[in-house]
């Protein structure tokens, strides 16, 4: 599902902004919090203060972007305690008194201001066999996969997650476990679970069980309630405890429970 | 957590559901009409069926809380590995000896 794109008219209150008002933008920086004032401006978003700082008060200040959109999934910050994707949220929906605090995004490692290194988050995307497998032999023809099978519907919830990580740092578990898997992996996982032409399932399966796993998720919903995509990680996790559940049942059952042949 | 283990929590919680309704209902109907050990006693001893019953409720008790309390421990301390397992396996134990012996005590008081 996509989060639906708001038409700007200008009864938008987020758009037009009083003449000569001006926002106090606090920063973490390496060494504490630093203050900055900037002019509000019509349909400003919190992006553009971070470039509009960076550009003309202190170009030292280190932070990431590049679509400028809600595409790519690089401009992720924690915006007044909570993450949001910068380019998509405007400065007069956050504000608070006139302030805004901004600081990285949370369970990543900082490698300077605002710019987090997002090397865990990917390594968990592929340690949670986050990509396709096609198995040894290619298919002999094409996959029929009917737009409405329960399979493909539940790809499509999942499947338009940009991997910009603000599930993953709205999730207390990541915090509390740092071998946690996370909302987006699992989220990826689900889809691939549900791709009937895949042919590393049982592996995949196996990947995202355990204490790192899909198991260690408390619903708690954060992701859901914080991606901007609008996608739900947490029910994406609860399929695969179901998944895993029942793989794990019928292997037990086949241990233990087999007749000898 | 293993799959195994999440089954067995989730499979012990729905039995946990029904088995604190009916402990509740027991209180209300043990305590009826004097609060001395020796009325509530009057009451509950040599009920086959109460013995059965906290029988099936002390054992899914000693599955669910240390599978529980074991991902409690590993989010908030630094314990891990096979000595958090066997401690979890002692609490187990433990939930399990006081809770029989409990159930039995009463049975036969
Ligand atoms: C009404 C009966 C009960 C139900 C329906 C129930 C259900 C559950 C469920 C679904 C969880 C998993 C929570 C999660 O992973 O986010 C859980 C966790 C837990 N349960 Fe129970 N439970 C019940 C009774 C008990 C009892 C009697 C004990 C203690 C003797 C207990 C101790 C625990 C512990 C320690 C946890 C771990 C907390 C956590 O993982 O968040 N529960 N319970
Ligand atoms: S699931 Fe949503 S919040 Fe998480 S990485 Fe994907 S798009 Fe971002
Ligand atoms: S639902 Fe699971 S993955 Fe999502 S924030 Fe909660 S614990 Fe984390
Ligand atoms: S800059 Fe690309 S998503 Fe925000």
């Amino acid at each position: 599902m996509n989060a639906p794109v708001p038409t700007a008219s200008l009864a938008d209150p987020t758009i037009e902004a009083a003449p000569y008002a001006t926002l106090t933008v606090r920063i973490r920086r390496d060494d504490g919090f630093q203050a900055f004032t900037v002019a509000r401006r019509p349909a400003q978003t919190v992006l553009d203060v971070v470039t509009e700082i960076q550009r003309e008060q202190d170009p030292t200040l280190a932070y990431r972007f590049a679509c400028r959109v809600g595409m790519c999934g690089s401009c992720a910050m924690t915006v007044n305690g909570r993450p949001r994707w910068t380019c998509r949220t405007r400065v007069a929906a956050v504000a608070e008194n006139d302030g805004l605090t901004l600081e990285p995004l949370r369970n990543l490692p900082v490698v300077k201001d605002l710019a987090v290194d997002m090397e865990p988050f990917f390594q968990k995307w592929t340690a949670a066999h986050g990509a396709f497998e096609p198995g040894a032999a290619p298919l002999d023809d094409f996959a029929v996969v009917a737009p409405d099978s329960p399979e493909r519907r539940a790809v499509d919830a999942g499947i338009e997650c940009i991997n910009c990580g603000v599930c993953y740092a709205a999730c207390d578990v990541v915090t509390w476990n740092p071998d946690y898997l996370g909302p987006a992996a699992l989220n990826r996982a689900w889809t691939l679970v549900n791709d009937v032409r895949d042919r590393g399932q049982d592996a995949r399966l196996e990947a995202v069980s355990g204490d790192g796993g899909c198991q260690s998720c408390h619903t708690h919903m954060s992701c859901t309630e914080h991606c901007p995509k609008a996608l739900a990680p947490t029910f994406a996790i609860a399929g695969l405890k179901r998944a895993t559940s029942r793989s794990a049942l019928k292997r037990f059952g086949a241990r233990h429970f087999r007749r000898s042949a | 957590m293993s799959p195994l283990l999440y089954v067995a929590q989730r499979g012990t919680a729905v039995i946990l559901a029904v088995a604190v309704a009916v402990h509740l209902g027991t209180i209300l109907y043990a305590v009826r009409g004097g609060l001395t050990a020796g009325e509530i006693l009057g009451r509950t001893q040599g009920n086959l069926a109460f013995f059965v019953f906290y029988n099936v409720f002390v054992v899914a008790a000693a599955i669910h809380a240390p599978i529980g309390l074991r991902s409690i421990l590993r989010e908030w301390t630094p314990w891990r590995g096979r000595s958090l397992d066997g401690a979890m396996l002692a609490v187990a134990a433990l939930l399990l000896v006081l809770g029989l012996h409990a159930a039995l005590a009463v049975y036969v008081a």
